[in-house]
């Protein structure tokens, strides 16, 4: 649905005469580049403007505010590492969104797959009882990645083959599988030891998984950041990845090119939903011991905004979900000393996304980042 | 729960259900058809009747009034559409995304605004009790029915006419259909999709209201849970059409009291499953009236809805 929104390329013809110099063209590839970083970090401090404007409105200090996301998120070794450990799942669930906008589908039910890769693998420890953990953690990874590759996959297929808007059906798939879960949690998989807050059997100490050597951080954070360069790969480097790109930025070409978009659409969400339930994988194997209600934190809601603030590459989703994270990390603090209600963070979040999106409409109109606005006065560069 | 009672309690406990619940799915999906007829979509009316819900009990609670309630609502959804109008009139700002932008913001504001509100009650909408004839509390309790429900149904047939007769309503209509051939005949599409997303803004936060001070009749942070987006999903299914709207809303509604229903005979087990059937039914629905090929009959052709 969202078309890509770059600047046009450069002409490719090699025995083009007009051909603009060498230096040039690298200026105008470092301006592009320069862009693209430039005006998301413009719209977050324009975000964080208005934000402070609403705090002021409230009657409270704004630099007390931001003293508070530095030192509750990042000013401290114990803040940084807290604020990994919640960008380990946000890595997961932006990919979830990342990843099919290269096809131009807007996906938000990572939420859903989530709490059902959660489910999928305390359901799936079980019968594992008993097996090395070396057999049993990958099996448990596979069957959560598999029930979530199923959910967001069955929405690329509905869209691929019946036209389904493919936004709506991921959102009420994700409230499908909230209720399925919940039902699985407080019926079939039910501890019945799990007194006041029903959960699923504990997967057992032995297949807990640890942290990452020398830090306080679980294994999901390690995974999640291969996981955004195994995406960056696949999207920039081979040629599914420009095949799908080029079925995102145009649907009609890419058919009459004979590219197999309906398998491109499966595969890419289904490859969504495996991450998204990773994050779930992780939240009951290496921080909760079980699948119960505390999967459903909102990690898949705030992967949306991760995935448009990274502009849905998968490298940049790294320092936003490390900027989110420690945002999200600070949220505790913010309420105990400012006074201020947990909803505080979702207001900055939400006014992000929608600085973020209005920012789109600036890409190209600033000279300096611009080639083609040289052009006027040079030779033509694209 | 073997006998003809339970059947009988549930059956009329749905349709009671219907009516009630269906309310809310009424105003935003005629709000939304509004905005689509005018070629944008909003998803972000979740959001605004998340929004709706907390200033309407909020203003009850400090007023005293539940109308004034409903006013604040409708003027705070009035906002939330003019600023996703407002916006999306920028080239290369995606609507559906901007939707999916203020459906987050408008609830994470709402809670932040909200948070005094969720202990203290606040008085509720009138209710017509059509049941007075019957001596059985649950037909008296089905038949009970609430004034916005009465004024989202004449406001359907009302938007079922205008949309054909009213100068408005087919200025609307070619906007949505053809930007180029309203601006041709020297009409300001920007400013006609301002409007329709505002007006369809408005109805949202009207139906956000009845959610807090009617039915469920509280204000907490899960009282929507998504009804704002199955309403847009709804409109699909009516075809943009006013008055399919308030039949799907009737259905949508008669869904949704399915699992209080049977809860309330005391069918506890599968609780969660019947509380999905809104979902699964909005999707069927999605599914049986898509299709892979050929444009939805009926669709505005302006809109990005693919």
């Amino acid at each position: 649905m969202a078309a890509d929104t770059t600047a046009p390329g450069l002409p490719l013809a090699e025995s083009d005469p007009d051909r603009p110099p060498a230096s040039l063209q690298i200026r105008a590839w470092l301006a592009r580049r320069t862009e693209s970083v430039a005006i998301p970090l413009g719209a977050v401090a324009a975000g964080f403007l208005i934000f402070s404007l609403f705090l002021v409105a409230l009657g409270k200090s704004p630099l007390a505010f931001l003293d508070l996301v530095w030192r509750g998120g990042f000013g401290s070794p114990f803040a940084l590492q807290n604020s990994l450990q919640r960008a380990a799942p946000l890595l997961f669930a932006a990919l979830c969104v990342a990843l099919p906008a290269r096809l131009g589908l807007v996906v938000i039910g990572g939420e859903g797959a989530i709490v059902l890769g959660g489910v999928a693998a305390a359901a799936a420890a079980q019968p594992l009882q008993g097996l090395s953990p070396l057999l049993a953690v990958p099996l448990m990874a596979l069957a959560a990645a598999a029930a979530g590759a199923a959910w967001i996959g069955a929405v690329g297929a509905l869209r691929a083959y019946r036209g389904v808007n493919e936004t709506i059906a991921s959102l009420l798939m994700s409230y499908i599988a909230l209720a399925l879960s919940n039902h699985l949690i407080e019926g079939w998989l039910r501890d019945p030891a799990s007194l006041n807050k029903p959960s699923t059997a504990p997967i057992g100490e032995a297949f807990m998984v640890g942290a990452l050597p020398g830090l306080d951080v679980h294994w999901g954070l390690g995974i999640g950041v291969l996981a955004c360069l195994a995406a960056y790969a696949l999207t920039e480097r081979t040629t599914i990845g420009f095949a799908a790109r080029i079925a995102g930025g145009n649907l009609r070409a890419a058919q009459i090119q004979g590219l197999p978009v309906g398998r491109l659409v499966v595969s890419f969400t289904a490859l969504g939903g495996a991450c998204a339930a990773l994050a779930g994988f992780f939240e009951v194997a290496a921080v909760h011991g079980n699948a119960n209600a505390s999967l459903n934190a909102g990690f898949g809601y705030t992967g949306i905004l991760v995935a448009f603030l990274a502009r849905h590459n998968p490298l940049a989703i790294l320092p936003v979900a490390f900027l989110l994270g420690g945002i999200e990390a600070s949220s505790g603090l913010i309420q105990r000393r400012m006074q201020l209600p947990d909803a505080t963070v979702l207001v900055l979040e939400g006014l992000l996304f929608l600085v973020v999106l209005v920012s789109e409409t600036l890409y190209g109109r600033f000279k300096p980042f611009s080639p083609h606005l040289w052009a006027e006065k040079r030779g033509a560069v694209s | 729960m073997s006998d003809d009672l339970g059947l009988t309690t549930v059956l009329l406990a749905v349709i009671g259900g219907a009516i009630r619940v269906s309310t809310p799915f009424l105003f935003v999906s005629l709000g939304e058809t509004i905005t689509e007829r005018s070629g944008r979509i909003n998803l972000g009316l979740e959001g605004t009747l998340v929004f709706g819900a907390m200033s309407a009990y909020a203003t009850a609670v400090m007023t005293g009034s539940p109308w004034a309630g409903v006013a604040v609502a409708g003027l705070a959804g009035g906002a939330f559409g003019g600023l996703h109008g407002f916006i999306c009139r920028f080239p290369r700002v995606n609507d559906v995304a901007i939707g999916i932008a203020l459906m987050l913001f408008g609830s994470g504001l709402a809670f932040f605004l909200g948070k005094p509100f969720i202990q203290p009650s606040a008085p509720p909408l009138p209710a017509i009790p059509f049941g007075f004839w019957s001596d059985l509390p649950q037909v008296q309790a089905a038949l009970r029915v609430n004034v916005l429900f009465l004024a989202g149904a004449a406001l359907a047939l009302f938007l079922w006419w205008a949309f054909r007769n009213t100068k408005a309503g087919l200025i609307v209509r070619v906007v949505g259909d053809s930007a180029e051939a309203a601006r041709a005949m020297g009409y300001d599409v920007d400013r006609v999709r301002l409007l329709a997303t505002a007006t369809g803004g408005v109805l949202a936060g009207i139906g956000g209201a009845y959610l807090s001070l009617y039915y469920p009749g509280s204000w907490n942070e899960g009282i929507s849970s998504g009804q704002g987006l199955m309403a847009v999903a709804l409109v699909i299914f009516a075809r943009w059409n006013p008055l399919a709207c308030f039949g799907a809303a009737l259905l949508f509604g008669g869904a949704g009291a399915l699992g209080p229903a049977l809860q309330s005979v005391g069918i506890s087990q599968g609780y969660y499953l019947f509380y999905a059937a809104p979902y699964v039914l909005t999707l069927a629905l999605l599914i049986a009236t898509s299709s892979p090929d050929r444009a939805l009959t009926g669709a505005p052709g302006e809109l990005s809805l693919k």
